[in-house]
């Protein structure tokens, strides 16, 4: 049984308007239970009117989602919330774990379409082998000639944590920006690398939250001095600067 | 053929329809204007507002649980000044009628607000929160007690030219009692409910899924009892109320009015279905015309006993 999937929707008023790094907020059941839409990052736009999400079943509204047949009509709002700055970057490097790499691959996208990309290095990591699935192949697909992987059991490329890839693949001398997605632990190895380095780090947070559009507050995160209005995922986020948020 | 009449009086008050938002599900009316037609509402009642700024709790602040969601957001808002600096100029431009929840932990805080929102150009009415702990009187709820919710309620009316209409809790013994001390102490209506306290455990961690352990617990689950109270409250007093919790849907809203609210507020749903508002206020309106109804009254406390 598989437990990863993509969903594509046409969708032509959020397709055109979605950068990446946006999300949106998807209706899994008409009814009551679950209540909640729920936050999927876009994992990319196809033409002018798709829109595609990746996401993990985790529980009974990607249950019902995965359940979902060709057709079929869904109620989705987005795309929300503030994306990745990429605009005159360098050097980039975007670094996935799990179901974190679904943004990143729209934004290896945008990167890599450009008449003259930046120097590109993607990073994937995921627990196991099958985790990572067709990813690394579409990565390699778009033009993403520097792809590395790392897997938690050591089933493909680096026996280890996906963040143990930076050093080993990242120029001293280029002024790289980081674009991390992915487990909490990842991106707080990832964010305290960069700024040992001096690297610029943009990250893609997840957190609970009820409406996607700044109303119920529930998506609030800490700011990195621990004091003050706390930071709101849906509105001020879900792409955040590494050092503007607190790494507890 | 003539326009369902969807005009209801509040008090002193009159709303176009009877469809309000309620507090904390609507933001400050902006955040929904994407979704919905704002002037189309009978008013918008924003996130509650105290003297000063708060934090609000720690996160995870919310948790889904079956047909309903727990929330312990801890009341975070702007304040009273940014309120009016910030959020006032885009409501009184919304076109429909603008009611500000307010907070506080001691009398002199409600009665402040009172006072100062009442020299505020734009605003219709208050609505008063007593849900909020006395912190004077050992943290117990404004709201659960008789005395103390009629207390706040007449430092309000007091200090305050803005219609009142009191906010009640529904974790008490008796709601009606609440609702005739508040009635006493000056409100113009009282609207209800506010959420019920509930608690959810995760049992791999064996912690709360919440960071403040318990939180409010709104959304479709708490309809029937919603319901019961807002029609016992009814029974009650002679002030019009105000009925709220876990409405969805034009049905939902047609139940409370028939229990006998004038108006409703729409809570939750406004997270699951950004146009709930909106489509409620249509579905009234289609309600009155195919059931050749001339106005909304004409359902209002139309609750047939057995």
């Amino acid at each position: 049984m598989p437990e990863i999937f993509r969903l594509t929707l046409r969708a032509p008023e959020i397709a055109a308007n979605a950068r990446p790094g946006q999300f949106v907020m998807i209706q899994t059941s008409p009814g009551y239970d679950p209540l909640l839409r729920r936050p999927l990052s876009i994992h990319q736009t196809i033409g002018k009117d798709q829109v595609q999400l990746l996401y993990k079943v985790v529980g009974k509204g990607t249950c019902l989602l995965a359940a979902m047949t060709p057709g079929q009509k869904l109620n989705l709002t987005g795309p929300l919330g503030h994306g990745f700055e990429l605009a005159g970057r360098k050097a980039v490097c975007l670094v996935g774990g799990g179901m974190g790499i679904a943004p990143l691959y729209f934004l290896a996208r945008e990167i890599l379409r450009t008449t003259s990309p930046p120097q590109c290095v993607v990073l994937l990591g995921a627990r196991t082998a099958t985790e990572l699935g067709p990813l690394p192949r579409d990565f390699m697909d778009i033009g993403s000639r520097q792809t590395y992987l790392a897997t938690d059991d050591g089933s493909l490329g680096h026996y280890g944590f996906v963040a143990e890839l930076l050093p080993q693949h990242l120029g001293p001398d280029l002024p790289w920006t980081v674009f991390a997605c992915g487990p909490h632990p990842m991106m707080k190895a990832v964010a305290s690398q960069c700024r040992k380095q001096g690297w610029e780090c943009q990250v893609s947070l997840e957190a609970i939250m009820a409406c996607g559009i700044g109303a119920c507050l529930g998506c609030a995160i800490p700011r990195a001095e621990l004091s003050g209005p706390y930071l709101h995922v849906c509105k001020d986020g879900p792409v955040f600067k590494a050092e503007e948020v607190a790494w507890l | 053929m003539i326009e369902a009449d969807l005009r209801v009086t509040i008090g002193s008050l009159v709303l176009k329809n009877p469809v309000l938002t309620a507090s904390g599900t609507f933001g400050y009316g902006k955040e929904f204007a994407p979704y919905v037609n704002l002037h189309y509402l009978g008013g918008v009642v924003v996130k509650g507002i105290s003297l000063a700024p708060r934090r609000g709790n720690p996160p995870p602040r919310i948790v889904e649980t079956a047909a309903g969601m727990l929330n312990a957001i801890g009341l975070e808002n702007v304040g009273l000044d940014r309120f009016i600096s910030e959020k006032m100029p885009y409501l009184r431009e919304i076109g429909t009628r603008v009611i500000v929840n307010i907070l506080g932990d001691s009398l002199e805080e409600y009665q402040t607000l009172g006072q100062q929102l009442s020299e505020v150009e734009g605003i219709s009415a208050l609505e008063v929160n007593i849900s909020c702990p006395n912190v004077k009187k050992g943290g117990v709820a404004f709201g659960t007690d008789p005395a103390m919710a009629e207390a706040v309620t007449r430092a309000v009316c007091a200090h305050s030219t803005l219609p009142v209409i009191v906010k009640l809790s529904p974790n008490v013994t008796d709601i009606a009692q609440i609702a005739r001390a508040v009635e006493a102490g000056g409100a113009q209506a009282v609207s209800l409910i506010n959420t019920l306290l509930g608690m959810a455990i995760d049992v791999k961690s064996r912690r709360p899924k919440l960071a403040n352990i318990v939180g409010g617990l709104s959304g479709p689950a708490i309809k029937p009892i919603a319901l019961r109270m807002v029609w016992q409250v009814a029974q009650a007093v002679k002030i019009p109320v105000i009925g709220i919790g876990g409405i969805t849907t034009t049905e939902d809203a047609l139940e409370f009015l028939l229990a006998g609210a004038t108006a409703i507020e729409v809570g939750t749903a406004n997270f699951v279905n950004p146009r709930a508002s909106q489509e409620i206020v249509e579905g009234l309106g289609r309600y009155l015309t195919d059931n050749r109804l001339s106005g909304i009254s004409e359902v209002i406390g139309g609750l047939i006993l057995p």
